[in-house]
This record gives C-alpha cells, sequence and structure tokens, in this order.
C-alpha cells in the first residue's frame, strides 16, 4: 500500500494518466478547497473592490477590513428558512442548482497548474472544458421553470439564450488557438490543456503574441464571449436586480442559492484557466527564452515568496493605521495574526525544496487571479447591455471577428 | 493506462441508459421526460468513451446534451400547457403501436439469436495515432463532400426553423 | 462475468431503439414524440460507435454526421411544432389531422 503511494512520487505524470487512485484522490480533494477558498476569497475582494471603486469602504466590521464577511455570509445563508413555491416542481427545483455546481466543478480535473499538476490530463481535454461548461445551461433554465413564476421564467430563458450564443464565438476563439498548436515540425496539435501549453513552450511565444494581432483578436473574443458566458457585468441583464429582481434564481433562498453563487465563481475560475491556458502560457515564467538562464530563473522563482510577504506588508500596514481604541484591539490583533500567518506562508515559500515544486502553480494562479480582477473591474466601470443589444453584440460581431480570426490564422499557418 | 473495472461500468452505464429511456416514454411531465433524455445521452457518451471513441463523446455532450436538449426545454418551456398534463398520455392508436414494437422486438431477438457469434470475440487493437486525428483525417480527406453537405444542411435547417417560428413572413 | 464484446453494446442500442419506436407510436404530446426520435438516433449512434471499435473510423466520422442530422432535425420539427401550436393551442398527436384550417 504504502509502495503504491510512494510509487507516484517518481513518475512524471499526473495522477489520472498513471492510473493511481489514491494520488487522484487526493488531488481532487485539494483542488476542490482550493477553489472554495478561492470562491470566498473573491467574495470579499468583489464587495471590497467595487466599495473601493465607488469610493466607499466596503464591509469594514466583521472582522478586520470585512475579511470575516464571507464566512458570517456563510453561516447566514446555512441558517435560513427554505422555501419552495408551492406550485414548483420539487424535484427539478432541486436538481437545478446541482447540475450548475456539477457541470462547474467537473471541469477543474483538466485545468494544468503545472506540467505535472493536473488531475489527469485527458486527450480531448478542451474538448471535454467546453462540453462540461455547456452543461450548466440547462441547470439555468430547469431553475427558472421549476420556480414557477414569470420573472425567473423570462430570466431564464434569457439567460440560457444568452449563455448559447457566446458559447458558440467562444468555441470559434478556441478553435484558433488550438490551431496554433499544429505550427510545429511535424503539423499535428493537440487537444489535450497540458500539450497546448507544452507547444507554447516549444514556439517560445505566448499565443496571445502570435501572428500579432491575431492571437490578440483570438483572445479579445475569448475574454468578452466568458464574462457574457458566466452572466457577468456587463452582461448580466438575466440576473440585474433592478430589472429582473435577481432572475433564474428568484425564488431560490439560503443554500440554495449559495450554491448557485459558488457555481458561478467556480464556472468564472474555469473559463478564466481556459484564457490563461489557452493565451496566456498557463504556468510558464514571463520571458522564459528572453530572460533565460540560472539567476533570471532564481529571481522569478523568488516571486511566491514576495508576494507572500508583500501581502504581509498591507496587512501590517492596516494593523498600524486601526485606531488606536479598545473596541478595535480584537480586529488589530486579528489583522496582527492574519499578517503573520501570511508572512509565514511566504517565508516557507522561500525555501528551496518547497520554491522547486511550486513555481508553476504560482503563476498560473497569478494570472487567474489577475482575470478575476478584470471581472470585478468591468463590473464596477461598464453599464449593462440591453438584452437586444446583447444578443446582437454576440451574434452580428464576436461571430464574423472570430470567424475571420480563425480564417487569417489557418492563412498565416500555411504560409510560414 | 489499462482499463478498470470494464464489466461494471458498462453494466452501470448500459442501465442508466435504459433506465432513462423508460422514463422517457412514460412520464406524464414533458420536462421529466426531457431530463431522463439528458440522462440517457450522458450514458451514452460514457459507453462510446468506453469503445475508445473520445471525440465522438465530447461532441455528444456538446451538440446533444448542451445543444439539442437546450432547445427542447426552451419549447417545452414555450408550449407548456397545464391541460395537457392533466390528460391522458397514450394516443388513440397505442395499442397497435404496441404490437408494432412486439414484432420489432421478436425481429431483433431473432437476429441475435442466429447472429450473435459472428463478430470477433478479441478486442480489436488499439489505435496508434491519436482518435481526434484519425477522426479529423478521415473527415477532411475521404469525406470532405459529405462534410460540405452537411454544412449545408445546418444551413438549411436554421433557415427553415427561422422561417417556421416567425410570426410573419 | 464474461468479458464485454462488441454484441453487449449491441443489445444496448437494440434495447434503446425499441423504447423509442415504443415512445414515437404510443405518445400523445409531441414533444415526446420527437424525444423518442433522438433516443432512435442514439441507438443507431452507439451501433455505428461500437462497430467502428473493429472495422475503422468510418463508423465515428459517421456518427458524427448522424448528430448533425439530428440537431438539423429537431430544430426544423420545433420550428414546425411552434408554428402548429400558434395556430390550434395544442400539442396533441390525436388533432392533428387536419390539411388546412
Amino acid at each position: 500500500m504504502l509502495d503504491y503511494i510512494k510509487s507516484y512520487l517518481d513518475m512524471n505524470a499526473t495522477p489520472g494518466q498513471a492510473g493511481n487512485v489514491f494520488w487522484a484522490t487526493v488531488y481532487i480533494f485539494v483542488v476542490f478547497g482550493g477553489v472554495s477558498v478561492a470562491v470566498m476569497a473573491m467574495n470579499w475582494l468583489e464587495r471590497k473592490a467595487l466599495a473601493h471603486f465607488q469610493i466607499r469602504l466596503g464591509p469594514m466590521r466583521v472582522g478586520p477590513h470585512g475579511l470575516l464577511q464571507p464566512i458570517a455570509d456563510a453561516l447566514k445563508l446555512l441558517t435560513k428558512e427554505d422555501i419552495i413555491p408551492s406550485e414548483a416542481d420539487k424535484f427539478v427545483f432541486w436538481i437545478a442548482p446541482l447540475i450548475i455546481l456539477c457541470a462547474s466543478f467537473t471541469v477543474y480535473i483538466v485545468i494544468p497548474f503545472g506540467p505535472t499538476h493536473a488531475i489527469t490530463d485527458l486527450n480531448i481535454g478542451i474538448l471535454f472544458m467546453l462540453g462540461v461548461s455547456s452543461l450548466s445551461v440547462l441547470g439555468v433554465v430547469m431553475a427558472g421553470w421549476a420556480s414557477n413564476s414569470h420573472y425567473p421564467l423570462i430570466g431564464a430563458l434569457r439567460s440560457s439564450a444568452q449563455m448559447v450564443s457566446y458559447e458558440v464565438a467562444m468555441g470559434l476563439a478556441v478553435v484558433s488557438a488550438i490551431l496554433m498548436t499544429s505550427l510545429n515540425k511535424t503539423g499535428t496539435g493537440t487537444l489535450s490543456m497540458i500539450g497546448i501549453v507544452q507547444a507554447q513552450q516549444a514556439q517560445q511565444t505566448w499565443f496571445l503574441f502570435k501572428f500579432f494581432p491575431l492571437g490578440f483578436i483570438a483572445f479579445g473574443v475569448f475574454a468578452i464571449a466568458m464574462v457574457a458566458e458566466t452572466n457577468r457585468a456587463p452582461f448580466d441583464l438575466p440576473e440585474a436586480e433592478s430589472e429582473l429582481t435577481a432572475g433564474f434564481h428568484t425564488e431560490y433562498s439560503g443554500l440554495r442559492w449559495s450554491l448557485f453563487m459558488l457555481g458561478e465563481y467556480a464556472a468564472m475560475i474555469a473559463v478564466s484557466s481556459i484564457a490563461v491556458t489557452l493565451w496566456l502560457g498557463g504556468w510558464m515564467r514571463p520571458f522564459p527564452n528572453a530572460l533565460a538562464g540560472e539567476t533570471w530563473d532564481l529571481v522569478f522563482s523568488l516571486f511566491p515568496g514576495f508576494t507572500f510577504l508583500a501581502l504581509a506588508v498591507f496587512c501590517f500596514i492596516g494593523v498600524a493605521r486601526m485606531p488606536k481604541h479598545p473596541y478595535f484591539r480584537i480586529q488589530t490583533i486579528g489583522l496582527a495574526g492574519f499578517g503573520a500567518v501570511l508572512a509565514l506562508i511566504g517565508l516557507i515559500l522561500f525555501a528551496p525544496p518547497v520554491r522547486d515544486r511550486i513555481f508553476d502553480i504560482y503563476w498560473f494562479c497569478i494570472k487567474v487571479a489577475g482575470f478575476m480582477y478584470l471581472y470585478i473591474w468591468y463590473r464596477a466601470t461598464f453599464p449593462r447591455y440591453r438584452f437586444d443589444q446583447l444578443m446582437k453584440v454576440g451574434w452580428k460581431v464576436l461571430l464574423p471577428i472570430a470567424v475571420g480570426v480563425l480564417i487569417l490564422t489557418a492563412v498565416m499557418g500555411v504560409i510560414f | 493506462m489499462a482499463p478498470v473495472a470494464t464489466t461494471f461500468f458498462f453494466y452501470f452505464l448500459s442501465g442508466l441508459a435504459v433506465l432513462g429511456g423508460i422514463l422517457v416514454i412514460t412520464r406524464k411531465n414533458p420536462v421529466h421526460s426531457a431530463l431522463a433524455l439528458i440522462l440517457t445521452l450522458l450514458a451514452v457518451a460514457g459507453l462510446y468513451l468506453m469503445l475508445y471513441a473520445p471525440f465522438v463523446a465530447g461532441v455528444q455532450i456538446i451538440l446533444y446534451v448542451g445543444g439539442i436538449m437546450v432547445l427542447f426545454l426552451f419549447v417545452i418551456m414555450l408550449v407548456n400547457l397545464d391541460k395537457s398534463a392533466k390528460e391522458d398520455q397514450f394516443n388513440k392508436q397505442w395499442l397497435v403501436g404496441m404490437v408494432a414494437a412486439a414484432a420489432l422486438l421478436g425481429l431483433f431477438m431473432a437476429v441475435y439469436l442466429k447472429g450473435k457469434y459472428l463478430f470477433p470475440i478479441q478486442e480489436a487493437k488499439l489505435p496508434e495515432q491519436s482518435n481526434v486525428q484519425e477522426v479529423a483525417v478521415s473527415l477532411y480527406g475521404n469525406y470532405m463532400f459529405a462534410f460540405e453537405i452537411a454544412s449545408l444542411l445546418l444551413l438549411v435547417a436554421i433557415i427553415g426553423a427561422v422561417v417556421m417560428a416567425k410570426k410573419r413572413i | 462475468m464474461a468479458p464485454i464484446t462488441t454484441v453487449h453494446y449491441l443489445v444496448v442500442a437494440a434495447a434503446l431503439f425499441i423504447l423509442g419506436v415504443i415512445g414515437v407510436l404510443t405518445r400523445r404530446n409531441v414533444v415526446i414524440v420527437l424525444m423518442s426520435i433522438e433516443l432512435i438516433l442514439n441507438a443507431v449512434n452507439l451501433n455505428l460507435v461500437a462497430f467502428s471499435r473493429l472495422y475503422g473510423v468510418q463508423g465515428q466520422v459517421f456518427s458524427i454526421f448522424v448528430i448533425t442530422d439530428a440537431a438539423a432535425e429537431a430544430a426544423v420539427g420545433l420550428g414546425i411544432l411552434i408554428a402548429f401550436f400558434r395556430n390550434k393551442e395544442t400539442v396533441n398527436v390525436d388533432e392533428v389531422d387536419l390539411m388546412k384550417w
């Protein structure tokens, strides 16, 4: 048994490819826990960042600077009364959030955090991700229909029409990125996520900068389509409060509503990781070829530790700026403790054995975190699209651009 | 990677598929039938994976479950009447239909009993090329003409569906 | 138990086909009839992919075409249903009995 567990550590493959069930389960739990923590952190970041964009402070009371607010929200939602509308179809009402949740979380088994740091590496990785993320449309439709009320029904119809429309543009942008993986000596591309990043490594460029501006336009189409696909601002008409009283999840309360939110944030992180893998080089550090060599490798591998130390410094600045009043004593101590934990993690990440294993996971997560911040920035900045404008952009603007980029990429690939 | 627990997964997936099929034809509520059909389609995608056809499994999930079933659910929501849910579910010719289905079942059983030893029992060797690459070479090489005609068919279907569902042409 | 052979998959496909045929011939709701047709097409696809394991990749290529055709046919069939429903307010196959109204 112990040999079975230890034999994987020598192998240079993902647990799924190695057939090692124990380590695959460990990886699944780690990814699941990581995504849940990321969703809670995203909840906090969204409220604080939106508030600061709007020149206010956001939650400040619950923990120091509102750091415990997501936990308070989760506890509140868990203890709320579970209301089901009387004429609602109970089975469909129950299963709709589960379908969205399962579809959003199943995608994580192919996301490549590193060359061997994935749960598995399917041969059809990107096809699997696109397919499974399209299952969440079913959950939306079922949620709207099962609520037996007209606001959710209209919200569900609009939301699913929007998601299906932007899936087409997303798929075409993905195809033009896959096309770029085949521009090597043997002329064969690959659909596996790890293979796509390795193709970027072999061709020594992020696909974002390949055949400039074609990679850039394809990335732009995907970036817009992924925001619309996850029903986020500025494409969030189906769940906007002033238009449709929360759309398809109006009748859901308590834990069921939190499942919807969990699924939505998980889907956001999942499509951001598709964008990072396909265009932004996945787990590669910036400038792997222009700034190559031992010293530059060392410099870039110190980044994880420095990031956590910088966060710890922010915490200590916050501690210094706390009001010196006995009511704030617990918050000050809490924030100082949080800063100390972050500094400790930063110091652990400076140790060479940890550094060598962690650096690709770190670069992947930093790029995805950048996308998360962009999501919040879009929500604070852009006004909402009206529904007919939304459909017009999806079909009449993004789809022709995506088709054009695909044809031009193929032509450039044949010429060069 | 060697296949693992093939018999269990085969019986599990085919049991799910047949159960979903039975639920499709017996539920009174069309939305429940649609959900059962989704279950069947996902089980059949799993069976395709067992048959070493990952590309067809992926296409099935994207197109069938993510596209066609969404279309069905849309239309069910648009034409759903409470009155029809309380009526009878089987139409006037149900007895004749069952007799015809029984005849078909008899035909299938005769074919099975006669021909069940026709096919080679040992499994065929695994393909060397990646499955997607093989399908792509075949699709864009030998069957290019059929591919173009399929795209023309889809264009005609799009125009036809839009024209028929419009309120005023 | 016996190893799983091609015939096992063919039996499953035949079972799905018969369930689809029963659904088409006996149900009253037009939408459920269309869904039973999708069951029949899936049974055929399963047959094709089971044979492609033995005889080459053409079976899978053909099944992709069948899936494409199923999508086109579902769209057109549901378009007809909506056009009909707008006129007669029913989804009963028994009441689709006039050539012109």
